[in-house]
């Protein structure tokens, strides 16, 4: 018989897209430099402690981004890559666009968090085009997100909307990067994908065996 | 004497623009952009224009403003597609418009390059991926990079926050975004900021620009005062 340490947590309810951003905050090393995708991921900010000492990267320019502004805070001259206005935090630091791309190219970020459309059993990601034939192509920062930080956390749905699995064996839509994601947050499992596949670290509302029956990609159980 | 141009009118900034130019427009949403010598370039009326900038214009005003006016032939962005960038979105699906995506990382250190003097660049940013098709691609140390070449600008228009009478600039927060990379990889460079100070005011420690990238100023608290 062999051990494992994935935990099936089946006695409740898939995770809320809060509790997914909960999670990923509780994994995120204190101390850490993360940058935030826009959308889903800027969730996470909202579950991380004060003390934990992690500094969030926007790559329009800025190290150490605070909260959204309000009221009187809101200055046009400060905002962050989804243009919404912010705050500093003490010791935040500016910086031009070429220096911000460059210190996430160069590996210096620790950690990002980015949405997707599908992520592949070994880490390719597509999240920028649907590849749609009237889909205007629209890619920002993703591609470079998508290779720069150490650590690629992927946060999602596990299916799409139609019912399709977004975690698959190889991606349909036109990829972001190859082999670029580390992790999958999803709300029914924590998956680690890489070179060797899929290990299931965690499962919310179901175990590994149903999850299975539910996937095209072969799931390994985390090693005792 | 600086050789840097003063200038409380915008047109004058702009009048050196020609048709057929390649013109790097700063910005990052409205943080930075540099409306008033936008707005001065649709008067000014050059056509044929090749923009460069990290969007393709919000609304009727600024950057939609001039593609609206018929003025430009492509567009080289990172996200052109924005809840509001209709202007853009109906030019291009008509296919009056001429699109290069190139993510946004690429862009800047594609700038940076040409105002650095570095003839191309490999970067990981894009491999595998449909923005890297026909482009020379090679393995280093394990790692698979893109060939990726230099977009030098004919013109910059940016914005700043503060320039002396020498041309440094500063900027402020993240309104500094694309500036000062756009300023050092354009023939010429205008910019727009919010007020001018003498010689001497601004720390050089701080000095984010300095004036040999500045070729144009346009003072807005000039044109202010004498507005009123």
């Amino acid at each position: 018989m062999t051990t494992t340490s994935t935990i099936e947590h089946t006695d409740r309810e898939p995770l809320s897209k809060h509790e997914i951003a909960a999670i990923i905050a509780r994994d995120i090393p204190s101390g850490s430099y993360v940058n935030l995708g826009i959308g889903q991921p800027t969730l996470v900010a909202d579950h991380l402690d004060a003390d934990s000492g992690v500094v969030l990267h926007t790559e329009n320019g800025m190290l150490g981004m605070g909260r959204a502004a309000e009221g009187d805070e809101i200055d046009p001259d400060l905002t962050n890559a989804g243009k919404v206005p912010v705050v500093e935090t003490p010791g935040c630091s500016y910086f031009h666009h070429a220096d911000s791309f460059a210190m996430m190219r160069g590996g210096h970020l620790d950690v990002c968090v980015l949405g997707a459309f599908q992520v592949s059993e070994h880490g390719d990601l597509a999240n920028w085009h649907t590849g749609a034939p009237d889909a205007i192509p629209a890619v920002g920062g993703a591609m470079d997100l998508a290779i720069g930080a150490k650590d690629v956390l992927v946060m999602m749905t596990l299916f799409a909307k139609d019912g399709s699995s977004k975690l698959v064996p190889s991606c349909t839509y036109p990829l972001t990067g190859v082999g670029c994601v580390s992790r999958v947050y999803t709300d029914l499992a924590l998956f680690e994908v890489g070179p060797d596949g899929v290990t299931v670290l965690e499962t919310w509302s179901l175990t590994v065996d149903e999850l299975a029956e539910r996937l095209d990609v072969p799931l390994r159980r985390a090693k005792g | 004497m600086s050789r840097t141009a003063f200038h409380d009118d915008a047109d004058a900034a702009v009048a050196g623009v020609r048709d057929g130019d390649t013109v790097l427009v700063g910005g990052f949403g409205m943080a930075g952009m540099p409306v008033t010598l936008i707005d001065a370039l649709i008067r000014h009326g050059a056509a044929d224009l090749t923009v460069v900038s990290n969007n393709a214009g919000n609304g009727d005003t600024g950057l939609a403003a001039l593609l609206k006016a018929g003025r430009v032939r492509k567009v080289v962005c990172s996200f052109p597609r924005q809840s509001d960038s209709y202007v853009f979105d109906e030019l291009y699906r008509s296919g009056a418009l001429e699109l290069e995506v190139v993510p946004q990382g690429n862009l800047a250190e594609r700038m940076r390059a040409a105002g650095a003097g570095i003839g191309a660049f490999f970067s990981p940013t894009g491999v595998g991926t449909p923005l890297a098709e026909g482009k020379e691609t090679r393995t280093i140390d394990g790692r698979d990079y893109v060939l990726e070449l230099p977009i030098k600008g004919d013109v910059a228009l940016i914005a700043a926050h503060r320039a002396d009478r020498t041309g440094n600039l500063v900027y402020r927060k993240t309104a500094r975004n694309f500036g000062p990379v756009m300023a050092t990889a354009a023939a010429s460079t205008i910019v727009e900021v919010r007020a001018v100070v003498e010689t001497g005011a601004l720390d050089p420690e701080n000095v984010v620009t300095p004036g040999i990238y500045v070729d144009h100023v346009l003072d807005l608290a000039a044109i202010r005062e004498a507005v009123a």
